[in-house]
């Protein structure tokens, strides 16, 4: 087993609905997929955004992009223009979400 | 086959970028996505200082400016650009492209806002999509309230022979279905078909934002972003599609960049609902079939529901946000000092607020806890703080206790905007839904 960071298996835009923000995490290739549906759960990308989402995380799954979609409600200090965060719409969750490390069998080529 | 661009990905995009689609390559249509979520209650302030405002002026002098390629190329322009004043865009683009024969159409209707009253009484609630709250608690502070309608105004437009086609609130993603609609005679029950054009403007509706921009796959290799190329939707009638550039521009289109724009602001994938069909983004095929090109297939779509999406923008307080830059040494210490005192001496004045945030630049502004301790060796930090409040008073008074940290605080400081921050008025954004009965689009065609 091998520890490995998101950013060297996958990509991912973020982006806001009201204090929601939507993280879609993709895999770089497609046996990466897998990995990601196994170890990225809702629990995991909650747990990763401990004092940020403060709301429950949902996970949607799209095989058809090897792709995860998340959405971190109450993440956004209130959305929109309520918001006093610099990121107001969560353009950058999507590398935070990168920076989480994950179990692999190996390490990618 | 036909070419449908888009040139504006919001207001305040390129204002090149429309200008370089009809000149750089064959195009049928032009779409223009100008409306953001709180434009509409700048736009109703405008409107309301001077009648003959209230729409994206940005668009009419693009017009002005492409008007001879757009006729010579007869190419055909679909733009969100009539804010809460369409006749009067119409009137401004009449007037710019300076022609006579050209027929502009106009999609209305939308604006509900000298109705809401008589809605609330009927027992129209149009309750937050967010909290549930019903319109009425927050109805004197509305300043606007839009429905967004969907792609067949545009293509009902279309048929009428408009060769400019100017709405108010619709939804950036039937800008792009509309034309389809029109040109492919599309029932408007063919829900498969239907979803393949609206994800084909959930593509688009960003401009640059799929063809290179933002993306984070081999960001330093994607070549020339000075010049980067605007999305082009190659259409055909059976609802596949190919997304691509112009050649020779910048930028680059791959199943990346392409995955990375569908995933934007995305909800539940399954259930994408705009007013003309509810479109699955889990039967999306792609495939890379050229350089720099896209292919879409596959796509399957349901029945739209009979209600429509709300746009509404109401006055909720006021805030301010300042900032400070501290340089090494102990760059971060320095400014977390500032913050305490700054926070320390609103206090003392009995400064009240609904909420008060800080954030350091350079250590935690974007990714909060996640992004670890600094170095403590770090160059300089960034100290931005702001408040809210329902009350201009306390957030102005807040807004003078920041430029004197700069002589009476911790060493060595330098601020990194102009003088005092400025008061804002928050206007917030409550989305709420309507029965379709309530509305209808008004649509008018004139001739130039």
């Amino acid at each position: 087993m091998a520890r490995v960071q998101l950013l060297r298996i996958a990509h991912a835009r973020s982006g806001d609905k009201g204090d929601t923000a939507n993280v879609g995490l993709i895999a770089l290739k497609p046996e990466f997929y897998p990995v990601l549906v196994r170890e990225v759960t809702a629990e995991r990308v909650k747990k990763h955004f401990e004092g940020i989402c403060l709301g429950r995380v949902e996970r949607y799954e799209l095989p058809n992009l090897g792709a995860l979609n998340f959405l971190l409600h109450e993440s956004l200090d209130g959305g929109g223009t309520l918001s006093l965060k610099a990121d107001a719409q969560g353009k950058t969750y999507s590398a935070a979400l990168l920076r989480m490390e994950i179990e692999v069998d190996s390490l990618p080529g | 086959m036909i070419r449908i661009a888009n040139g504006q990905g919001f207001w305040g995009d390129s204002l090149e970028a429309p200008l370089e689609q009809i000149r750089r390559g064959p195009l049928d249509y032009l779409t223009l996505d100008y409306l953001a979520e709180v434009t509409m209650s700048i736009l109703q302030k405008q409107r309301s200082r001077d009648p003959s405002a209230g729409y994206a002026r940005d668009f009419v002098e693009m017009v002005g400016r492409g008007a001879a390629d757009i006729v010579d190329k007869n190419i055909r322009v679909v733009a969100n650009a009539g804010g809460v004043n369409p006749e009067a865009c119409r009137d401004a683009v009449a007037k710019a492209l300076n022609r006579p024969g050209i027929k502009v159409g106009i999609v209305a209707g939308d604006d509900i806002l000298s109705r809401l009253d008589d809605m609330i009484k009927r027992g129209v609630e149009l309750k937050s999509m967010d909290t549930g709250e019903p319109l009425a608690s927050i109805r004197p502070r509305v300043q606007s309230a839009n429905v967004y309608f969907g792609a067949a105004p545009i293509a009902s437009a279309l048929a009428m022979g408009a060769k400019i086609v100017i709405t108010g609130r619709t939804t950036d993603t039937g800008l792009v279905l509309g034309p389809m609609m029109h040109e492919f005679r599309w029932a408007r029950d063919d829900w498969d078909k239907l979803a393949a054009g609206t994800i084909a403007g959930h593509t688009v509706e960003c401009g640059a934002q799929c063809t290179g921009g933002n993306c984070q796959v081999d960001w330093q290799g994607i070549p020339d972003f000075a010049d980067i190329g605007y999305p082009i939707v190659e259409a055909e009638p059976d609802a596949t599609f190919v997304v691509t550039k112009h050649r020779g521009t910048g930028g680059r289109v791959t199943v990346a960049s392409v995955k990375e724009q569908l995933l934007y602001e995305m909800g539940d994938p399954h259930d994408y609902i705009t007013p003309d069909c509810v479109a699955d983004f889990t039967t999306i095929q792609l495939e890379q079939c050229g350089p720099d090109r896209v292919r879409f297939s596959g796509i399957r779509g349901k029945p739209a529901t009979d209600l429509y999406k709300v746009s509404i923008s109401y006055s909720a307080g006021f805030k301010a946000t300042g900032m400070l830059a501290y340089s090494w040494p102990d760059a971060y210490a320095k400014a977390q000092a500032a913050d305490r005192i700054l926070r320390e001496r609103v206090d003392r004045l009995g400064l009240k607020f609904d909420a008060i945030r800080s954030e350091f630049v350079g250590v935690n502004a974007c990714h909060g806890p996640l992004a670890g301790e600094p170095s403590p060796d770090i160059a300089e930090v960034g100290l931005r703080i702001g408040v809210r409040s329902a009350y201009r008073t306390p957030v102005e008074r807040f807004t003078k206790e920041i430029a004197p940290l700069a002589l009476n605080g911790p060493p060595v400081v330098t601020g990194l905007g102009s003088g005092r921050p400025k008061v804002e008025e928050i206007v917030a954004y409550w989305p709420a839904l309507i029965a379709k009965s309530e509305v209808s689009p008004q649509i008018s065609i004139q001739e130039t």
